[in-house]
């Protein structure tokens, strides 16, 4: 029998952690620096895809995704000393997903030319907004005609395009929403990311958020509303909502994400990158040393990163909480042998009744309103 | 130290002052400038041995320190410090505790002024027959008012100030003239050394290594360790185990005689085998006449504990018995809710008693609790001529079988700027308040209120000093009983009656408080995935409604590889917080709800 990752496939994540500068809603394991040693780094992220490359090597590997940070701060050399050291180790698909998340702006994308040419074959653009004003209050270094110069330069050199945007921002009406929506999709290629602004603790949005100096953000009804005719907008235009936030035209969807929604396994390479490795049988959640100093100090020893076994049942919860985020939901029987036990039908018959559920041909999927209250409908079936 | 002190070398006082006047600090000042405690044990709060006290700076056990002192004129004096609570739940406490002193401390901050409740316990010194000696704290600050705050104490209090000691407790200035001043002032303890021993029982308390200490003063004779003792209250005899003074930590000592305050061990089982205010005397030889002892404390606030998870109902019962053993002015009875399941109907001695009994036994002894709103005693007098007293609203009979309720009415004298007369008048009266006097002193009103305690239980306490930006000083005293319209308020949410929110109101405020409550509950319970009605109703009549809408959207935008671990935890965590919720058929209530609901925003 097949190990049950094969269900999921095989991606591997690249995290560089750096960035111009850090913006007030990001939670993610970013650092400001004047000086980056390229060399110093482009010799640790070697080091490590050896390391994890000895451990699973020979798999078929459907994805690389650079992520950070801002991985359009990396010399494109850099990008192709590492995709020529996984290629040491690990057979590509045909249709190999090759991502890397850029800032658009005009600087960055003179990069784009050499970071095709080095192999990548996708870009995710961090827009995030199409109006001035909020960039500026999202703490955007780029301005609207940056974004979309880069767009367009982004487009000559990938097959495959999407860019980010982020709604429910402070002070926008559903009007607003529309209407940036709306030149979105007139500008976008085959994806779009269009993420409800979330506010997280120890972030400067979230510090200000505490003390009540946050203002004018959507309350729920409006963030519902804003959800609800994000949904319609994207359909209208023939885009796909194959996940809660991710829509894709003709198919064009994230192969690399589906790895995670999938649930399938994934190496993490770079400071704080989280892994999930089935390793002898045995799947591993993984993580990196999250400092960037420490992490190109303990690279190439042990010391880079901690991994600890998950049970089944931890297994089979993470497979819910991911899988129900696809439009092809989860299948029970692989639930069940995760878990060592089935989903409790009890409530998945309550969660159809109540028109948040649907189960069919061994999968159990999210209806639109069941989609909208994800976190409900995890939390009722998590043991 | 193993020998006793004679009398005109001892001086035994408290400190009176206002919470935040600075009387913590001042004692602190004191143990350090006499090197009672090394510099390096030093710690804020030194007599506030509590979590509890430490956090919120407040006293709410009696506590003691000796500390020597050589004075200027050239001799070693003993100075018993006995610090005292100073919220007017604790007045009790005090009272007995000024008895075993001859002099007090008045602490006031020379940047605010006389409060009530420095009055309160004050005029308890004064009824002691203390020598007092004030003292003006925080002189270094520049809002400082020397001057005006003597005049005020001479107008208000009625002793002379003309001596006060100016001192910073901060800066340790004029500390020295502090104790100078204890020296010269206050009075020496009398007694004879000869007669057969006489001890006033001050406190007690449990401390799990030694069992139940007692606090003594010594008023005639000499008690040793060793000595074969007896209660005359209680009638109990014990043979002293050991026998210290606090110096704060135990220090164990050979003899105290008159005028010394000490503590002891006896293997003495429960804190309850130990009356305050009891007289201990020696088996053999015991003395003629007890000491007057005092009247003991009385609950006047009720409230519901229940465990958030049904299964530690026996651990609560465990803690809530163990903190009784510590506290005798602490009830509680079994109770049964329809909604909360087992657990115990507790009095208190007030709100904050109440809060401090909550925290240690969730903290102490890591039980979550639910806490129903607090009520007061009402007496019910029954068409039968039967008088029942009703703790629980929940427990309200039927009005047919009633012939009129009486509720218990309070005393409140409330110290305010002139600025905010108008508003606290305005809140006394929304309270059904009864103007009792209006004078001015130094530059302040002193307002005095006839109020019901169920008016005043609750929130009053916080909405005077928010009203007042905390400038008004608030002190209550209980008067007696009274006959009024009393209604019985239940709340239904989701069609279910919640009989941990019914409360009992006045019949003309019933509609405001049913109101403010449904408002409240609209807010406080958070937001299904279907539309819930929340409504007030006396008997069967709805008065007020409210309905909280479904909520639509609850979904974490972004969920990646990385953030697998991070999510996961978060519900996880989201999952037992709805655990510690409780069900009404499909809807969950948070505990805080059940505090939260009852308090009044205007």
């Amino acid at each position: 029998m097949k190990a049950d990752w094969h269900a999921g496939g095989f991606g591997l994540y690249i995290h560089w952690p750096f960035c111009a500068a850090k913006c007030p809603y990001c939670d993610f394991n970013s650092h400001v620096s004047a000086q980056i040693d390229q060399a110093a780094w482009r010799e640790a992220y070697l080091r490590e895809i050896a390391r994890l490359g000895r451990e699973t090597e020979g798999r078929v590997l459907s994805s690389v995704y650079f992520g950070g940070g801002t991985p359009s701060l990396m010399e494109p050399e850099t990008v192709a000393a590492i995709l020529g050291e996984i290629g040491q180790y690990w057979p590509r698909a045909n249709d190999i997903e090759i991502t890397l998340e850029a800032n658009p702006s005009s600087v960055e994308a003179r990069r784009f030319a050499g970071y095709a040419e080095a192999g990548v074959n996708r870009v995710s653009l961090g827009v995030q907004a199409l109006r001035d004003d909020d960039l500026k209050a999202l703490g955007r270094l780029h301005d609207v005609p940056q974004a979309r110069a880069a767009l367009d330069v982004a487009k000559a050199h990938f097959g495959r395009v999407s860019f980010d945007l982020i709604y429910a921002r402070q002070h926008q009406t559903l009007d607003d929403w529309r209407g940036e929506l709306s030149e979105a999709l007139d500008m976008a290629a085959d994806h779009l990311s269009l993420y409800q602004l979330t506010i997280e603790p120890g972030t400067a949005f979230g510090d200000r958020y505490a003390v009540g100096k946050l203002r004018g953000l959507p309350d729920d009804d409006l963030g519902a509303d804003m959800y609800e005719l994000t949904q319609e907008m994207t359909r209208n235009a023939g885009f796909e909502a194959y996940e809660v936030s991710n829509h894709a035209m003709n198919g064009s969807v994230s192969r690399h994400n589906l790895v995670y929604w999938r649930y399938g396994d994934y190496a993490g390479i770079g400071p704080g990158a989280h892994g999930r490795l089935t390793i002898e049988g045995q799947k591993r959640a993984t993580v990196a040393t999250a400092a960037p100093g420490l992490w190109l100090r303990d690279v190439g020893g042990d010391g880079a990163e901690s991994r600890s076994a998950l049970s089944g049942p931890e297994q089979a919860a993470e497979y819910l909480m991911m899988g129900l985020r696809i439009n092809e939901g989860i299948s029970v029987s692989r639930y069940r042998a995760l878990a060592g036990f089935g989903l409790d039908e009890g409530k998945v018959g309550a969660l159809c009744d109540d028109g948040l559920l649907e189960f069919a041909d061994d999968r159990v999927r999210t209806t639109q309103r069941g989609r909208m209250m994800l976190n409900a409908v995890i939390r009722e079936l998590m043991v | 130290m193993s020998r006793m002190t004679d009398l005109k070398h001892i001086r035994n006082f408290s400190i009176v002052a206002h919470i935040d006047h600075g009387k913590s600090t001042l004692a602190d000042r004191l143990i350090q400038l006499t090197g009672t405690v090394a510099e390096r044990d030093m710690k804020e709060q030194m007599l506030d041995a509590m979590d509890i006290e430490r956090e919120r700076g407040i006293t709410i056990k009696a506590n003691s320190v000796r500390i020597e002192y050589p004075a200027q004129d050239g001799e070693t004096y003993v100075l018993n410090l006995i610090d005292t609570p100073g919220h007017v739940d604790f007045a009790y406490e005090v009272s007995r505790s000024m008895q075993a002193v001859e002099g007090s401390l008045l602490v006031v901050d020379s940047t605010q002024g006389v409060e009530a409740q420095t009055l309160a316990n004050v005029y308890q010194a004064i009824d002691a027959d203390h020598e007092i000696v004030p003292v003006l704290n925080k002189i270094d600050l520049p809002a400082s008012e020397p001057e005006r705050v003597k005049e005020q104490i001479e107008d208000v209090i009625g002793i002379d100030a003309s001596e006060a000691v100016e001192i910073s407790a901060k800066t340790g200035l004029g500390i020295p003239e502090v104790l100078e001043a204890i020296v010269q002032r206050l009075p020496a303890p009398q007694g004879t050394r000869d007669a057969p021993l006489k001890a006033m029982l001050v406190d007690s308390w449990y401390d799990i290594y030694l069992g139940v200490v007692v606090l003594i003063r010594v008023m005639d004779g000499v008690i040793r360790k060793g000595d074969q003792i007896k209660m005359m209250k209680t009638g109990a005899t014990y043979k002293l185990d050991r026998l210290s003074v606090l110096r704060p930590a135990m220090k164990d000592i050979a003899e105290l005689g008159p005028g010394e305050i000490g503590v002891f061990t006896a293997s003495i089982k429960q804190v309850r085998d130990t009356k305050v205010g009891d007289t201990i005397t020696h088996d053999k030889k015991p003395c003629d006449k007890a000491l007057p002892g005092f009247k003991p404390s009385v609950p006047v606030v009720f409230c519901g504990l229940f465990p958030v998870d049904s299964a530690e109902f026996e651990d609560l019962r465990d803690a809530i018995e163990k903190l009784a053993l510590n506290d005798a002015s602490f009830s509680y009875e079994m109770e049964t809710s329809a909604a909360l399941g087992f657990g115990f109907r507790c009095g208190f001695l007030g709100l904050l008693h109440l809060e401090v009994i909550r925290d240690r036994i969730e903290r102490e002894y890591d039980i979550e609790l639910i806490t129903t709103a607090p009520s007061v005693v009402y007496h019910l007098y029954m068409k039968d001529g039967e008088m029942k007293e009703l703790h629980n609203p929940a427990d309200m009979p039927d009005l047919t079988y009633v012939d009129h309720v009486e509720e218990p009415r309070i005393k409140a004298t409330i110290l305010v700027p002139d600025d905010y007369l108008g508003d606290v008048l305005k809140l006394c009266q929304e309270r059904r308040g009864i103007q009792l006097d209006l004078t001015y002193v130094g530059g302040r009103a002193m307002v005095v209120y006839d109020l019901p305690l169920n008016e005043v239980v609750f929130d009053f306490y916080d909405r005077l000093k928010s009203i007042t930006k905390g400038y008004a000083s608030f002190d209550y005293q209980m008067t007696g009983y009274r006959q009024d319209n009393l209604v019985k308020m239940s709340v239904l949410v989701n069609d279910e009656p919640v009989d941990a929110l019914s409360m009992m109101v006045h019949r003309d405020r019933a509609e405001m408080r049913g109101r403010a409550m449904c408002e409240k509950l609209k807010d406080l319970i958070p937001r299904h995935m279907f539309k819930i009605p929340i409504q007030a109703a006396i008997g069967g009549k709805v008065i007020a409604r409210e309905t909280l809408s479904a909520l639509r959207k609850d979904v974490t935008a972004k969920c990646y590889g990385g953030d697998a671990t991070r999510k996961k935890k978060l519900l996880e965590k989201q999952k037992a917080g709805k655990k510690k919720m409780r069900q009404f058929g499909k809807v969950d209530i948070p505990q805080e709800a059940f505090i939260s609901a009852l308090k009044m925003d205007s």
